[in-house]
């Protein structure tokens, strides 16, 4: 694990593999990596606003929850999101096939999980005040 | 077209997306920082931090994002990145946590 950090961060190593490839390809893999940073600074950013302009909910702490969930979640798609650019240029660069990723499916169904345990939350509420 | 290269469109549409995400990390730390100005000296040095780690950012980003010529891709500067990113989301979290004690 320490060992693919320091990857990360030697890009001298990672020119001194394989073919330099058509710049074109390096460009895309390099926006795909700024789309997925995004996608962790919108989940970062979601969790902050979370944490200041949500009202306290009536489940003790669920509010804080959310947020640190979010948060959490941003940090760990911004990880991955090296990662999997760092694997695919080594791909290129070595003519092999991309890296194959479960993670999409997974950010997707987690953040499909928590949006309808949410929405039961939301109901529950409604059913119950009346 | 003879060749198949696109000289001008692939640096540009990386210039433009480098921005976008200078743009996203901008209003991130915005919001960190208003979440962090709770007026006491702890609340104003996580603010500090998160003003820092934009800077940091910036500094990172300004070249990809404003650089003319061929571009650079890859190198160190995507790992740090990342870096700053996932520094906002932990001082996040520190000061959700502050809040609840």
């Amino acid at each position: 694990m320490w060992e693919a950090i320091r990857r990360w961060f030697d890009p001298a190593e990672l020119r001194s593999i394989g073919e330099p490839p058509d710049y074109r390809f390096s460009l895309a893999n390099e926006r795909t990596f700024l789309a997925w940073l995004r996608t962790a600074l919108a989940l970062v950013g979601g969790g902050l606003a979370t944490a200041q302009f949500l009202p306290p909910l009536p489940m003790s702490h669920l509010r804080e929850v959310i947020a640190v969930a979010l948060l959490l979640l941003g940090g760990a798609v911004a990880i991955r999101a090296v990662d999997h650019w760092a694997r695919t240029e080594r791909a290129i660069r070595l003519g092999e096939e991309l890296p194959a990723s479960r993670f999409p499916a997974v950010l997707a169904l987690a953040l499909a999980a928590g949006a309808v345990l949410l929405v039961v939350a939301v109901l529950v509420r409604a059913i119950g005040g009346q | 077209m003879s060749t198949g290269r696109d000289p001008g469109l692939q640096p540009e549409r990386t210039r433009l997306a480098w921005r976008r995400t200078l743009l996203t990390a901008s209003v991130v730390t915005a919001l960190a920082a208003r979440l962090a100005s709770a007026g006491d000296p702890v609340g104003a040095l996580v603010a500090g931090s998160t003003v820092v780690v934009w800077g940091a950012l910036l500094a990172l980003c300004w070249p990809r994002a404003t650089g003319t010529g061929p571009a650079r891709t890859g190198g160190r500067t995507l790992p740090l990145v990342a870096l700053g990113t996932v520094g906002l989301a932990l001082l996040g979290v520190l000061l959700v946590l502050r809040r609840l004690g």
